[in-house]
């Protein structure tokens, strides 16, 4: 983080750096999100923006994570600091502290300096082991096995320490995973090898085999843990986004708090546009958008003394709110809380990775048995028969196959990060390569929730454009929207009536945009123009469609709007399939339902009313509009508006799938060779060095090609 | 052979020495941004407007 100097205050800069060295910083720190930046230039013009205000004493950009972070001086806030940005034309939002993971990747960091250590110690060990591998006798290779000891063993107890403790947890709960045979071949590395040196028999020492198989899997494991952590704080980032703030009204006038400080009798004001933050009553007649609640896509008036559930949308005029449940009890945290309950159910699907290693150990362990007992009984040598099935263990070490599902996961799913999408799961890549079914949800993903209109003559569609620019109706902002073109006509005295609709006065006489029978109508003098929407597909909808259908995916739409408008898109879009009039606990039943057919599903949703169902799914996506507990809900978040990357990450996984299969059978083939070499006695230090990186290189270079 | 006695422990401590560097780096969160550090690179720093480097340890989140 740059230091920058208050102009004319050169003291402060001096207060900042000394404050910054010793690891305290006054002042409040917060980070704004920079969507757009992308080079150079970009940072060193947030930097000197920052820089010049008053209020910021120090900012630094992080490209990667596409933020500043700035500390601020005491008492300001960031209203300053946005305006100067926006104004200098870096759009910049402000990010709720309390959502973003801390800063600093502290798992990452820790899986590095393991790394670190088991390569330093990897490194020494084998320059050692050379000269035994080429034959140094008798003083020299103890002292070269003892040198290796003190500094295998440390590094060991130090980087190996994620395998042991995974191990652990799997065999406390009575499961098998990857980690159990790893964590068993290290132990038994280390502990034979030891021996060996003590008693200084003459026989094999495994102490670089163990560091190397703990280094590989080390780096495969941060490579992964960085392509999930960047998925995740970018899917944290847009939660952070949504600023649980409110703005409350007091005798005293109008302050803003924190959403979890509302009590019931709170009056606090929502503008248009506005989201409800808790349950409550409307003080005034209003109109909202309860789409995201039950998916449809009509907006509805609703009277003064009606209530407002947390979570729909405020539109038209501005309301005041009188607050009857605080947050946790409202029913967007209830539907949320429902959703947690619904994914710890999905964290049960075990991945492919514990599947192999379920059917390896057994055979593995076997294996190493079989040669103890073996030459146990055919040379009466107990000594010799623990060395084989020791070399047994370690020359089948998981390291191939242990690396062959993480590498690809990493590789496939930085590529669809880049691509915009965010797959926040571990499992998430594999289940969606089983999809057979896709399930559409209508409002806001199939839809943009914008409108089109018929053709009007140009005095009507001035007219109209003046009407709808009076207004913040999605309908209104719809038709300005398919209007830009035309100059609004001059209109006096424009007045919106919520629920019903526009009106106004041209050249004296009355004209309207208002409510009809089906759908709104242009009242002009003597002329009454129905204007029928039509609900725009989002970009690359159809095309999406047409590419899952070619695909061989059985697609279907589900909607809790009405039949003939569901039907209308369905056939624009060629969906075959259609479920509308759906409730939302309906929706997650069909999602069961098929399920119980033995479909894969993947839901594709983004309102409340999806939640359960994308929770339900087999796998699940949602666009970045989405709700917050909707985004949780999913295993991945689209951050293009373009539908086209739902078929591109189904493509995706399957070649994930594909990959994995490919590098599954490339550690089985090397098993296979190796297998016989080690259980007749044949294995050596340097043959499992050699073919153990040689086979970690292969595999993970497999997965990153394209 | 006795030379040895000297080398092995020489060796060692120039790894170790690569090891703690590598370890401080870590710690100083200078992996955190390797796009934007990438980039930084390609600033002016001798232009007074462009932001200076860094004084010690303040790349990293405040700790602690």
């Amino acid at each position: 983080m740059t230091i920058l100097a208050c102009p004319g205050c050169v003291a402060a800069a001096h207060i900042a750096e000394t404050g910054a060295e010793a690891g305290v910083e006054s002042g409040t720190t917060l980070h704004l999100a920079l969507p757009q930046i992308r080079c150079a230039a970009c940072i060193a013009g947030v930097e000197t923006v920052l820089s010049a205000l008053p209020s910021v004493r120090a900012a630094r950009v992080n490209l990667g994570a596409k933020r500043v972070r700035i500390v601020l001086s005491a008492g300001c806030d960031a209203g300053e600091a946005l305006r100067a940005l926006n104004d200098a034309g870096y759009e910049a939002h402000e990010l709720d502290a309390t959502a973003l993971r801390p800063a600093g990747d502290a798992e990452g960091r820790s899986l590095l300096a393991r790394a670190a250590v088991a390569g330093f110690a990897m490194m020494n060990v084998m320059a050692v082991s050379v000269a035994v591998w080429s034959g140094a006798g008798d003083a020299t290779r103890a002292m070269f096995h003892w040198v290796s000891a003190s500094i295998a063993l440390p590094a060991l107890a130090f980087s190996a320490v994620p395998f042991f403790a995974s191990a652990m947890i799997a065999l406390r709960a009575g499961r098998m995973n990857m980690d159990v045979p790893i964590a068993l071949a290290i132990l038994l590395a280390a502990t034979t090898s030891l021996y060996e040196t003590i008693a200084d028999t003459g026989a094999h020492t495994w102490f670089d085999a163990a560091l190397s198989l703990t280094f590989f899997l080390l780096v495969g494991r941060y490579l992964e843990h960085r392509a999930r952590a960047s998925a995740r704080s970018a899917a944290a980032e847009l939660t952070a986004l949504e600023l649980p703030r409110a703005t409350r009204l007091t005798a005293q006038g109008r302050e803003t708090v924190d959403v979890a400080a509302l009590i019931p009798e709170d009056r606090i004001a929502l503008a248009a546009g506005a989201r409800a933050p808790v349950d409550g009553i409307a003080e005034a007649a209003a109109t909202v958008d309860r789409s995201a609640l039950t998916g449809e896509a009509d907006p509805v008036a609703i009277a003064a003394g009606d209530a407002i559930c947390a979570g729909e949308v405020i539109l038209g005029a501005p309301v005041t709110l009188r607050v009857i449940r605080r947050a946790e009890d409202s029913t967007l945290r209830r539907l949320a809380a429902l959703v947690e309950i619904a994914e710890t159910g999905r964290h049960r699907y075990s991945g492919l990775a514990d599947r192999t290693a379920r059917l390896y150990a057994p055979v593995v362990h076997g294996l190493a048995a079989l040669a103890f007992v073996m030459w146990w009984g055919m040379s009466g040598d107990l000594h010799r028969a623990i060395g084989v099935a020791t070399a047994t263990l370690i020359i089948t070490c998981p390291c191939a196959l242990a690396l062959a599902i993480p590498a690809v996961t990493a590789a496939m799913t930085g590529r669809l990060f880049r691509a915009g999408v965010l797959l926040k799961s571990p499992t998430a890549l594999e289940r969606l390569a089983e999809v057979d079914c896709v399930l559409f949800d209508k409002t806001g993903t199939l839809t943009e929730g914008v409108a089109r209109l018929p053709d009007l003559d140009p005095t009507a569609a001035s007219v109209a454009l003046a009407l709808a620019q009076a207004s913040d109706h999605p309908v209104s902002r719809a038709l300005a929207a398919s209007l830009a073109g035309q100059t609004p006509a001059a209109l006096q005295d424009l007045r919106e009536v919520p629920g019903e609709g526009v009106c106004g006065l041209w050249d004296g006489a009355p004209v309207r945009l208002w409510r009809g029978a089906a759908g709104t109508e242009l009242h002009l003098p003597g002329r009454r123009i129905p204007l029928p929407l039509s609900e725009v597909p989002r970009p690359g909808a159809a095309e999406t469609i047409a590419a899952l259908d070619r695909a061989g995916y059985d697609l279907a739409m589900v909607t809790g709007d009405t039949d003939d408008r569901a039907a209308d898109l369905a056939g624009r879009l060629g969906i075959k399939q259609i479920y509308a009039g759906i409730r939302p606990e309906d929706k997650a039943g069909l999602v069961r339902q098929l399920a119980g057919q033995g479909r894969r599903v993947l839901m594709v949703g983004d309102g409340l009313n999806d939640t359960a169902a994308l929770a339900c799914a087999d796998a699940s996506l949602a666009p970045a509009t989405a709700l917050d507990a909707t985004r949780v809900a999913a295993d991945g978040v689209l951050l293009a508006a373009d539908l086209r990357v739902v078929a591109q990450t189904l493509q995706c996984a399957s070649r994930a799938r594909a990959r994995i299969r490919q590098n599954l059978w490339l550690a089985a083939v090397y098993n296979a060779v190796a297998i016989p070499v080690a259980v007749l006695g044949f294995a050596t230090p340097l043959m499992a060095a050699a073919v153990m990186s040689s086979s970690s290189i292969l595999v993970v270079l497999n997965a990153v090609r394209r | 052979m006795n030379i040895l006695v000297v080398l092995i422990p020489v060796s060692i401590c120039l790894g170790a020495a690569g090891l703690a560097a590598c370890l401080w780096t870590l710690r100083h969160g200078q992996y955190d941004d390797l796009e934007g550090d990438a980039a930084r690179i390609l600033l002016d720093e001798t232009d007074p407007t462009a932001p200076r480097s860094d004084p010690a340890g303040t790349r990293s989140a405040p700790r602690p």
